[in-house]
C-alpha cells in the first residue's frame, strides 16, 4: 500500500542531496574537528561552512551558532546556560511551550528558580500584555516558542522581544517547528537566543543549533573539552552538521516554493473536510499559523484510535489524545487552550510536506470519512448525541 | 506496540452494537480519561446469550471490548462474574504495560451489566425464571 506521510512536524525525511553531503565525512574525512593536523582541518572547514549556511537561513552572524545534538539540547542550554551564571532567578514561559522548555523550567523551579507559566488564549496565543505585567525585578530570561508544534499557532515574538529588551530581560524562543520551513529572521525578532533543529527541515535527525546573540551572557551547563568556544563541549558532529548546514542552504533556496505548495494543500483540506466530515473543528489560529499545520477535533471517537486505523489505510499523522501519549495525560497544549475533553481525545494533527500532493488529500479526504464513521459507529458518545437530537 | 490479537480485534471488533431490550446495561470510564464502554447483555436461564457493547477509546479499549464479549456469550452468570481483566489481557497475548490500568475495563463493564441484571432480577432469579423484554437502555444515563 502506498503510504502517505502526514507528521512533518514529527520530522521529515533527509533529502537525497543532504544524505549526499554527509557520507564523506563518516569515512573519508572522519578527522576530529578539534585535531589540529589535516584531517582535523578538513572538518574543521566543513562545519564552519555549514555554521556560515545555518546562519544565513536565519539572518545571524556565523559567531552566533552553538552547534547542539538537536532542539531539546538548545532549549536546555538556552534556559540553564543563562540561568546558571545569572544573579536573578525568575524565568518566564508560556503554558504551549514544548516539553524541552517546559519541564525545563520546571527542573529549574525545584532547584530554586521561581518561574511564572503564561497563560494562552483559545487560539494559544501568549498576549504581550501579560509578558509584561509578569515581568519582575528578579527576571532574567523569558522564553516563548515562535510556533506551536501541535495547534501551529505563530506567536507575536517581536513584540514579546522588545517587552524583554526594554526591561532588560533576556529573550528566548523556540523556533524548532519554523525554521526552514517559514521565514525567521532574527534580527526582526528582537530575541536573543532562538533554538532550531535540523531534522525538521529535512536534514539528519540529532543535530540542531541555538542561536545566542553576541555579547548574551550564557555558559556551557555541560562540562567537557570545551568545543564551540566553551559553550558546547563534546566531539563535533561533523557529518550531522554538514547535513545541516546543506538542508539549510536547501530551505533558503526552496523556501517560496516550499509555503506555496503546503499552503495550497493545507487550505484545500481546510475547505473540504467540514464538508466531508460532521462534527469537526479546527484549532488554533487561522491566520498566524504554520503553512504546512492543521489541527482538528473529530468528536466522539479517540485519537489514537482513529490515528490506527488511518495507519492502516496509508496515512501517518499525529494526535494530542491522552492514550496515546507516555504519560497518559491529554496534551498541555489542547488543555491550555480550553478544549473540552470529547474535542482533546479526539485531536488529529496533519503536518504537511513539500512531498505531499494533491492526489495524496484526495485519497485522505475519501478515506476519513470512512474511519471516522466506523468509530462513530461503535462510539457511545455518538448515539447519546443522535438520541439526544431527537 | 499492540499484539497482533489485539490489533485484530481492535480492526474487526466483534458483538459491536447496542441491544435495544437488554436485561443488563453497565458503563463504565469518562471521555476524561479517555475510555468509556457501555454493555448490554441479555440472559436466558442464568447463562449470557449475547453481549453487545460500544466503546469509546484507544486500540485497547476497543480490543478490550471485542475479547471479553467472546469470552462472556455462553457463560453462566456465575462464570461471567469470575472473568477478570486480566483474564482479558491475557486472551488478548497482553497489552502495552500503560494500558492496563487506563483501557482494560472490559471485565468491570461486564460485571456492572449483571449487576443490573440481578438487581432488577434478585426476586425472579431464586426461582431461576427469566424475563426478556425490560428495557433498561434509557434509564442508563449513557451521555457522559
Amino acid at each position: 500500500m502506498k503510504r502517505t506521510y502526514f507528521d512533518h512536524a514529527a520530522t521529515t525525511p533527509t533529502r537525497p542531496e543532504v544524505l549526499e553531503t554527509m557520507l564523506p565525512f563518516f569515512n573519508q574525512q572522519y578527522g576530529n574537528a578539534s585535531s589540529l593536523h589535516q584531517e582535523g582541518q578538513a572538518a574543521a572547514q566543513a562545519i564552519e561552512r555549514a555554521r556560515s549556511q545555518l546562519a544565513a537561513l536565519i539572518g545571524a552572524s556565523s559567531k552566533e551558532i552553538i552547534f547542539t545534538s538537536g532542539g531539546t539540547e538548545s532549549d536546555n542550554t538556552a534556559l540553564k546556560g543563562t540561568g546558571v551564571i545569572s544573579k536573578k532567578k525568575h524565568l518566564i514561559v508560556s503554558a504551549i511551550e514544548h516539553h524541552a522548555v517546559l519541564f525545563t523550567a520546571k527542573a529549574m523551579e525545584k532547584m530554586g528558580y521561581t518561574l511564572t507559566v503564561l497563560p494562552v488564549d483559545s487560539i494559544g496565543k501568549v498576549d504581550p500584555d501579560s509578558v509584561k505585567k509578569a515581568i519582575q525585578p528578579d527576571t532574567f530570561l523569558i522564553s516563548v516558542m515562535l510556533a506551536n508544534n501541535e495547534i501551529g499557532t505563530i506567536q507575536p515574538i517581536r513584540e514579546i522581544s522588545s517587552i524583554a529588551r526594554e526591561a532588560g530581560v533576556l529573550m528566548h524562543t523556540d523556533a524548532v517547528q519554523v525554521v526552514g520551513n517559514y521565514p525567521v529572521n532574527v534580527e526582526e525578532l528582537g530575541c536573543d537566543m532562538l533554538s532550531l533543529s535540523a531534522h525538521k527541515f529535512y536534514g539528519p535527525k540529532g543535530v540542531g543549533a541555538l542561536y545566542v546573540r553576541k555579547g548574551t551572557p550564557i555558559v556551557a551547563w555541560m562540562d567537557g573539552g570545551e568545543q564551540e568556544h566553551g559553550k558546547r563541549s563534546g566531539t563535533y558532529n561533523t557529518p550531522g552538521i554538514v547535513g545541516a548546514g546543506k538542508a539549510a542552504e536547501l530551505a533558503m533556496n526552496e523556501m517560496q516554493e516550499r509555503i506555496t505548495s503546503v499552503k495550497k494543500l493545507r487550505d484545500y483540506l481546510l475547505t473540504e473536510l467540514p464538508k466531508r466530515v460532521e462534527d469537526i473543528r479546527i484549532n488554533g489560529s487561522l491566520t498566524d499559523r504554520l503553512p504546512n499545520n492543521i489541527h482538528l477535533s473529530v468528536r466522539y471517537v479517540e485519537g489514537e484510535s482513529l490515528l490506527l486505523y488511518l495507519d492502516d489505510a496509508g496515512f501517518a499523522v499525529s494526535t494530542g489524545s491522552a492514550c496515546s501519549s507516555h504519560s497518559l495525560k491529554i496534551s498541555h497544549v489542547l488543555q491550555a487552550i480550553g478544549l473540552d475533553a470529547v474535542a482533546s481525545q479526539g485531536s488529529l494533527r496533519i503536518t504537511l510536506g513539500q512531498e505531499n500532493s494533491r492526489e495524496d488529500i484526495d485519497r485522505f479526504l475519501d478515506v476519513l470519512p470512512k474511519v471516522v464513521g466506523d468509530l462513530r459507529a461503535i462510539s457511545p458518545l455518538f448515539k447519546s448525541k443522535k438520541q439526544e437530537a431527537r | 506496540m499492540y499484539t497482533e490479537k489485539v490489533m485484530d480485534h481492535f480492526r474487526n471488533p466483534r458483538n459491536v452494537g447496542v441491544i435495544d431490550n437488554a436485561d443488563g446495561v453497565g458503563e463504565v470510564g469518562n471521555p476524561v480519561c479517555g475510555d468509556m464502554m457501555t454493555f448490554y447483555i441479555k440472559v436466558k436461564d442464568h447463562t449470557i446469550t449475547d453481549v453487545k457493547y460500544q466503546t469509546f477509546g484507544c486500540g485497547a479499549a476497543i480490543a478490550v471490548s471485542s475479547m471479553i464479549s467472546e469470552l462472556a456469550i455462553g457463560k453462566t452468570l456465575e462464570e461471567a462474574s469470575h472473568l477478570t481483566n486480566n483474564m482479558v489481557a491475557e486472551a488478548l497475548g497482553g497489552l502495552p504495560e500503560q494500558k492496563y490500568h487506563c483501557s482494560n475495563l472490559g471485565a468491570d463493564a461486564l460485571h456492572k451489566a449483571i449487576e443490573d441484571y440481578l438487581s432488577k432480577h434478585s426476586d425472579t432469579l431464586l426461582k431461576k425464571e427469566n424475563k426478556q423484554g425490560i428495557n433498561t437502555t434509557n434509564e442508563n444515563g449513557r451521555e457522559k
